[in-house]
């Protein structure tokens, strides 16, 4: 149990998906205008990722790795299928944020309704991909994959939220011209990242 | 015709059929190639904890393969140390090994915060002429600041003085914590002792400047400003060296020179 | 002969990818703490961007639209499979240093964007000097932040030493700040204050 609780907890602070590596970045930064849209799509990202990373495991283990396909007859042990990882994961993000939506749509009209619009971006988001990728290169079992999407995604929901609520205070301020809009909020989430780096080496 | 299903379904399928080829094709021409860089490239971790080569040498594959000549890989069982005879060394995973839960324990609570130990470990030997043993290079990994670090501890023959340690993969702070790749830190390893005189694995890496090693051959120069890194290395070192690790390996080793 | 130098050159400073469209940032921050992994993903974005406007576009008449953008991935994809496989091949220590950032190559959002906006539209041609000017404009960003990076985090450049390092007895005490992940984000931002001043036409308005 410490060890799931201690996975979770690096995965949302200390390797912050946003903040200290970088994934997810473009609608991090295009979506962060707004507390309320961020927030809208931090739920968005944690959801698709708690779902993602897991059935990614299933894929990788059942049907990708050298020897998975044994399930299925062992004359099929052989083969090395891991080459498609990137095909496969892409497309298993792309189908499950189609029936997210689906889903959402004949069930939670009110939460579709609100996360509407972002579940199609999230597709094309890095740090779905990034976070399947980093469970393949971790060799990470099915509990550690189901925490560690949760927690990353969790992560980069509140980097995004934090990074929204700064900027709507922002703009009241007056910066230099060139500065203005993306310029600083780079420089913004910079600070964020040091203030990030604080989590380092939390271990519980 | 454009817009219907069937099309649809036969644009996908064409699609599909199309980089299935391009994609099957590149990987299976190019599959013993990366093959043989992942082998190459952990042959030269090995190397290069055991002093058989530097980090600034580009060595082709021919010359790590006749440097890598003399190593013998053993794969040894953790809890007896004794040699694992069933299991192919050149095809032996630890670390998927470590994570599979057939061939692997939970690792009791430890300073190195290692979370699961395998059953067996894979060593690289180097005997001479008479099956004396010259050298042994021990697998090695624990945590860091950041998260593990994996690395390569290589052994005199006499078991006891260290020639050299080397971690292949970190994520320690650059210019911190990242400066146990550096070279002249790993220099300063070659000599030390790893064990007292009652077999303890004692060795550390102390705040600020290690005695000369006459004074003080426990002991390696830590790591200015990376006070964690540098308590996980020790950490890391005591376990491998342990009762958990390669201690029963170890002992089995030392009776053979003796008897 | 306009529309095609326009095509290659806008990209790189009037409508860079990077510092006006804020498209594909996540490995420009990643791996821009050496030279040596900048250039070669900023290789691998420029050969799958421009095969992908290629391909795209020489398929756009076909394409259904429902099913374009998983249409669209799978290209990619197969194209990011083929370069992976190729640096595991020919590369392999820089591959592993770039880790998982070549997957990610896939979602980089300058590759989807440039074959849903551009190559959607236009010939083959003219599609693949898109495809190169963003490449470009992308690597020009990249080389821009590496060098920062890499001469003041480790006074090297490509790995060759330039700047005496305090710790082997120079003069020069790196910056470690440089080689983590705020020293990109500072640098970036910078980098568009100064495109900014110096195209004041870029400046958002809001």
């Amino acid at each position: 149990m410490e060890h799931y609780l201690n996975l979770a907890v690096t995965s949302i602070f200390v390797e912050n998906m946003a903040l200290a590596f970088f994934l997810g970045m473009c609608s991090f930064i295009a979506v962060s205008k707004r507390v309320s849209t961020a927030l809208g799509l931090g739920l968005a990202v944690i959801f698709v990722l708690s779902v993602t990373v897991p059935m990614n495991y299933l894929v990788l283990n059942y049907a990708l790795k050298p020897g998975a396909l044994a399930w299925v007859h062992p004359s099929l042990a052989s083969y090395d299928l891991s080459f498609l990882g990137f095909l496969t994961f892409i497309g298993t993000i792309a189908a499950m944020t189609q029936v997210v939506e689906m889903t959402l749509d004949r069930f939670m009209p009110k939460l579709y309704a609100a996360l509407g619009i972002f579940l199609p971006l999230i597709a094309v988001n890095c740090a779905i991909l990034g976070a399947s990728l980093w469970m393949m290169e971790r060799n990470y079992d099915l509990a550690e994959s189901a925490v560690f999407g949760f927690g990353s995604g969790v992560g980069w929901a509140l980097a995004i939220v934090a990074l929204a609520g700064i900027r709507e205070r922002l703009r009241y301020s007056n910066p230099p011209e060139g500065l203005r809009g993306l310029g600083l909020t780079f420089i913004l989430v910079g600070l964020m990242a040091i203030g990030f780096m604080a989590f380092a080496g939390v271990q519980l | 015709m454009q817009g219907s299903v069937g099309y649809n379904l036969a644009f996908a399928a064409a699609v599909c059929l199309v980089c299935a080829v391009v994609v099957s094709s590149s990987a299976v021409a190019l599959a013993d190639r990366q093959d043989r860089n992942a082998a190459l490239d952990k042959q030269q971790n090995v190397l290069l904890a055991a002093g058989l080569a530097t980090d600034d040498e580009k060595l082709t594959a021919d010359e790590v393969a006749a440097r890598f000549a003399p190593m013998t890989q053993v794969v040894v069982e953790l809890g007896s140390g004794a040699v694992v005879d069933d299991v192919d060394p050149a095809g032996f995973d630890q670390r998927a090994a470590a994570s599979d839960s057939t061939r692997s324990r939970v690792a009791p609570e430890n300073l190195a915060r290692v979370v699961r130990l395998p059953d067996a470990a894979l060593v690289y030997e180097v005997r001479d002429a008479s099956d004396h043993l010259e050298m042994v290079v021990l697998p090695v990994e624990g945590l860091g600041l950041w998260g593990t670090l994996y690395g390569f501890l290589a052994l005199e023959g006499d078991l006891r003085t260290i020639r050299g340690l080397t971690f292949y993969e970190h994520k320690e702070t650059p210019g911190l914590g990242g400066e146990v790749d550096n070279p002249r830190w790993k220099a300063l390893w070659t000599g030390r002792l790893a064990f007292d005189e009652t077999l303890t694995p004692v060795i550390a890496v102390v705040k600020g400047r290690a005695g000369p090693l006459a004074d003080d051959p426990y002991a390696v120069d830590g790591l200015s400003g990376a006070t964690i890194t540098s308590r996980g290395v020790t950490n890391l070192l005591q376990f491998w060296l342990g009762p958990e690790g390669f201690e029963p390996y170890l002992t089995r080793l030392r009776a053979e020179a003796g008897g | 002969m306009s529309k095609t130098r326009d095509a290659l050159m806008d990209p790189l400073f009037n409508t860079n990818p990077i510092a006006l469209q804020v498209l594909g940032i996540c490995s420009a921050l990643a791996i821009t703490t050496k030279m040596s992994t900048a250039l070669v993903m900023s290789g691998a974005v420029v050969f799958v961007l421009l095969f992908s406007n290629l391909f795209i576009s020489m398929l756009r008449n076909q394409i259904p639209t429902s099913i374009r953008i998983i249409v669209q991935l799978t290209i990619i994809a197969s194209l990011v499979i083929v370069v992976d496989q190729v640096l595991k091949a020919y590369a392999f220590g820089l591959s592993k240093q770039l880790s998982v950032f070549v997957g990610l190559i896939i979602t980089n959002c300058i590759i989807m964007g440039r074959a849903e906006a551009y190559a959607m539209q236009n010939p083959p041609g003219i599609s693949m000097i898109d495809g190169l000017g963003n490449g470009l404009g992308y690597a020009v960003i990249l080389a821009a932040t590496a060098v920062l990076r890499e001469l003041f985090g480790s006074g090297s450049l490509f790995g060759v030493q330039l700047l005496s390092l305090a710790s082997e007895g120079g003069w020069y005490t790196p910056n470690g700040l440089m080689l983590l992940s705020p020293g990109a984000f500072f640098i970036i931002g910078f980098f568009i204050w100064a495109l900014r001043t110096w195209k004041p036409e870029q400046v958002e308005q809001d």
